[in-house]
């Protein structure tokens, strides 16, 4: 199967915080000895590599349907990552300490994208829940209707905590329009809907920004003068 | 690189979120477009020769962004090189959207910002951390600094910016 490796490289090496790295020691296949590699946890993917410095990894481990359990082994400290089906392989890693042991165990069981949705669904209905127990979350008419049934948003996002943008240089473009998250009877949007109304604001945004502008000297300009990158209105 | 492909082929015979036959070309120049079984399960997006029940090939979708081409067709890219598209043609522009929204939300990190944002709204609301009661509150994973500093190479992207 063919698979986007560079991709999957870039991403086992991007800036982004990691969500567990350290050094374990890995069984080769087929009794083969074990290595010290360096492996980097990201989402439902365990990337391991030769060294710490390593740019490229030498093979990554999909987690998802797996199950992660202590095991007793010739190495102390030691774990196996196992799946489900006849012929799969087990992957028996040791640790260093037992605080590392414990760490990965938890990290590496919790690491699926299955549970990570289980969580945001809870969340969401409990969400849901309040909002419908709520008196004062009435629906309202909404100025910025989006497409969707579903109860409005209230123009509150989480980036929302950001102190105001300075007033714009001249060739800044135009800020979105700033909406006052504190009115009571406003009910929450999902992320999903709120991530997608204002995408399409940026992308509305952005296109009347280079329709208006000389090309990429105006962009050149704003990129100066502003504090950080294209994105700097967004940052949460 | 090595991955447990046994694994992955498991994956593409899960549920799908989204399946359809779509016409699919890839990033080479000179490519041609051929009908593919395009499934979406979790993060990845497997594709299949119609009427084949191993997948042809899958993309991670992290870091990657999703935008509209031509009416009824949209591309998915990748941040470090966004000029390397893979095409997708779909029946209608509705269809094209509705692949399009779901793309955009099918990453892990994606889903990992929904956390942090309803749990941030909860707390606020209740005063109460609704990871508590899952044992997974002290996660360094879910905290909000947890988010990379320049608006997220892997969320910028996914907030589907287009050209």
């Amino acid at each position: 199967m063919k698979l986007n490796e560079r991709s999957l490289a870039f991403y086992a090496t991007c800036d982004a915080p990691v969500d567990n790295a350290g050094f374990l020691h890995k069984r080769g296949g087929r009794g083969a000895g074990s290595h010290r590699r360096w492996f980097v946890l990201r989402g439902n993917m365990l990337f391991y590599f030769e060294s710490e410095a390593s740019r490229e990894p030498l093979g990554v481990i999909l987690l998802e349907g797996c199950t992660v359990e202590l095991v007793d082994a010739r190495e102390e400290f030691a774990f196996a990552v196992r799946f489900a089906g006849g012929r799969s392989r087990s992957y028996v890693l040791a640790a260093d300490s037992q605080a590392a042991l414990e760490g990965w165990v938890k990290a590496l069981s919790r690491a699926s994208f299955h549970y990570l949705r289980l969580v945001v669904r809870e969340l969401e209905q409990q969400l849901a829940a309040m909002r419908e127990g709520s008196p004062a979350n009435t629906l309202s008419a909404n100025p910025n209707p989006i497409s969707n049934p579903r109860p409005k948003e209230n123009g509150r996002a989480v980036w929302s905590a950001l102190p105001e943008q300075p007033t714009a240089a001249p060739k800044r473009p135009p800020l979105p329009p700033r909406r006052r998250a504190s009115a009571p009877n406003r009910p929450l949007a999902s992320f999903a809907q709120l991530h997608e109304h204002y995408g399409r604001e940026v992308r509305a945004l952005r296109s009347q920004w280079r329709g208006g502008q000389a090309g990429l000297a105006g962009l050149e300009v704003w990129h100066r003068s502003s504090s950080g990158g294209t994105h700097t209105q967004d940052q949460p | 690189m090595r991955y447990n492909e046994k694994e992955l082929q498991a994956l593409s015979r899960q549920p799908a979120e989204m399946a359809a036959e779509l016409g699919m070309r890839g990033p080479k120049k000179g490519s041609v477009a051929k009908r593919r079984l395009v499934k979406l399960v979790v993060n990845f997006l497997f594709y299949f020769r119609p009427d084949e029940a191993e997948p042809l090939g899958a993309l991670l979708l992290e870091r990657c962004r999703v935008a509209q081409e031509e009416p009824g067709g949209f591309s998915i890219s990748f941040v470090e090189d966004l000029s390397r598209k893979y095409h997708f043609e779909c029946c209608s522009q509705e269809q094209c959207q509705e692949w399009m929204e779901a793309l955009r939300r099918a990453s892990y990190e994606y889903m990992r910002q929904s956390l942090i944002f309803y749990r941030n709204e909860i707390r606020k609301m209740t005063g109460k951390d609704p990871l508590e009661q899952f044992g997974i509150s002290e996660e360094a994973r879910f905290q909000l600094n947890s988010l990379p500093r320049d608006e997220q190479t892997c969320t910028g992207s996914q907030l589907g910016v287009l050209d």
